[in-house]
């Protein structure tokens, strides 16, 4: 194939990383093409629900500032729930929501077809409903892609397809997913009237807010819930480890860990009179980052979710923001090795030195022992449930009226807790 | 509100290849049919009167887990075809 047919770049996978990319590498003039299999960029994406943008400041187009978020957060909380209990740590201060470069809601759909509207304005040819095949591997190089079985050269290849990444499978980057590095989340969109969802968040117009929770909901499995409000519906979902939902040959299924989640009487009520319009799932990065996961053959450069950068710190999950920081660092990489004489491996070499001169390597590591951390099965049934225990014996004044209740709570909150496990877990949790 | 209903109120076109194949042979040989409980769809169910499993690819939200759990390899998955499948309106 000539020269001139050949692709500057091509993208595998219309989200938030690929079409960062697409922008970078098509304002510098290089031939982009974005092969996106969804009917249109964002149909296939699903995500909790809200993206940092502090880390971005430094590297987000201008064009950002026009994003069509849902709401800037302004509260944050996270709850323990044992039973029908639940106890909250809430936080609501001014540098939440201080500047634009806070956090902000999410709805993917619209997001990325806003931003692939931005590529195409930069030049980049964004195809949708275009399934890719397989990467075209020659020598143990990657150069082009198979889309409906028509051969695409392409000088550098992005997977940018998400957190399966079939596309890094097949160029031999990894041996395709597995459970132990991958959760499952589930997720309703409850409408709900604006005014309404203020009310019941107690926020100021187009405020947002964020929950996290914890809980015997998971049935004692790792993973948890969330609530992510919206400009006129709530993103409420359940995140758990598939690994031990896998198993053996009995435990809970995944669909009903949602319903209990639900169920929790403090996000039934905030949910209340709400009407489910999509029910979505998807599988997410859930191990601590591995750097063996940009070890890809020449040509071929990971981004996002299919490069498995998620962190979670346990007050804070993130993914969004590694996406658009990897898939803005892939595109600046590409356009610098444009005249190199070994385009594939120049490229590849100034990713690296790009995720490693940024916020991207060094947040996905500062994750590593939180993320493990975060396995202990304890946190997810025990702890809450002495939490909610400790807290009941500290607020409640029963019928032989006794003042101060610290001891017994303190008793109720050890109930079938070894002390020596407990004083294991804290020494850990100390050293995060 | 039930899991099948959930699932109808999302928006599908369907594609006539089924883009999850079972190896039925794998399927009989397991006993922990850890797919049926994974799939936040429930789109797997074991065939009546058999030992062989079946899964409706028309309700799939293409999460695949059922591809990450299956403890036999059994599940070839690949991606409906570009513009087939789930289509996220919120996502």
């Amino acid at each position: 194939m000539a020269e001139s047919e050949t692709f500057d770049v091509a993208i595998v996978g219309g989200g938030l990383a690929g079409l960062s990319c697409a922008c970078e590498t098509a304002k510098a003039g290089l031939v982009t093409a974005v092969f996106e299999r969804g009917a249109e960029c964002g149909s296939k994406n699903v995500s909790g629900g809200r993206i940092y943008l502090g880390p971005l400041r430094r590297l987000l187009p201008e064009f950002w500032r026009d994003a069509p978020f849902e709401r800037l957060v302004a509260r944050e909380s996270v709850s323990l729930a044992s039973g029908a209990a639940t106890t909250t740590i809430e936080l609501r201060a001014d540098e939440l929501a201080k500047d634009a470069f806070a956090s902000h809601t999410v709805l993917r759909a619209k997001l990325d077809k806003w931003l692939a509207e931005q590529a195409v304005a930069a030049g980049a040819m964004v195809l949708p409903e275009s399934r890719v095949d397989r990467p075209i591997v020659t020598d143990g190089r990657v150069s082009g892609v198979v889309v409906g079985g028509e051969e695409i050269p392409a000088h550098v290849v992005v997977a940018a397809d998400g957190a399966l990444s079939l596309l890094a499978k097949a160029a031999g980057l990894n041996a395709g997913p597995k459970p132990e590095r991958l959760a499952l989340g589930v997720k309703e969109i409850v409408t709900l009237d604006p005014g309404r969802i203020e009310d019941r968040f107690g926020l100021e117009p187009g405020r947002g807010a964020a929950r996290m929770l914890v809980g015997d909901f998971t049935k004692g499995l790792p993973g948890g819930g969330f609530l992510y409000t919206n400009k006129d519906s709530i993103s409420v979902g359940a995140v758990v480890r598939l690994d031990p939902l896998s198993t053996g040959p009995s435990g809970p299924e995944s669909h009903a860990l949602l319903d209990a989640l639900k169920a929790v009487p403090d996000v039934a009520r905030l949910l209340s009179g709400g009407t489910t319009v999509e029910y979505s799932a998807h599988v997410v990065p859930e191990a601590p980052f591995e750097r063996t996961a940009l070890d890809a053959p020449p040509g071929l450069l990971p981004a996002g979710d299919a490069a498995g950068m998620v962190a979670n710190y346990g007050f804070t999950v993130r993914g969004m923001d590694f996406a658009v920081a990897s898939g803005i660092l892939a595109g600046q990489a590409i356009v610098a090795s444009r005249e190199a004489p070994d385009r594939a491996t120049a490229a590849r070499e100034a990713y690296l030195r790009g995720l490693e001169g940024s916020f991207v390597l060094r947040d996905l590591a500062a994750a590593r022992g939180v993320m493990t951390f975060l396995h202990n099965p304890r946190l997810y049934g025990p702890y809450p449930q002495a939490a909610c225990a400790a807290a009941t014996e500290l607020f409640r004044v029963g019928p032989d009226g006794r003042p101060f209740a610290f001891k017994p709570a303190l008793a109720e909150a050890r109930r079938g807790l070894s002390a020596w496990r407990v004083f294991r877990d804290l020494w850990r949790a100390r050293k995060l | 509100m039930r899991i099948d209903e959930k699932v109808a109120l999302d928006a599908f076109r369907p594609d006539e290849e089924p883009h999850i194949k079972l190896d039925q042979a794998r399927c009989r040989a397991c006993a922990s049919r850890v797919c049926v409980r994974s799939c936040p769809a429930n789109l797997y169910a074991p065939i009546e009167g058999s030992e062989e499993m079946k899964v409706e690819c028309s309700g799939c939200l293409e999460c695949g887990t059922c591809l990450t759990v299956c403890p036999h390899g059994a599940v070839d998955w690949s991606h409906p075809r570009g513009g087939c499948g789930v289509r996220y309106r919120c996502g």
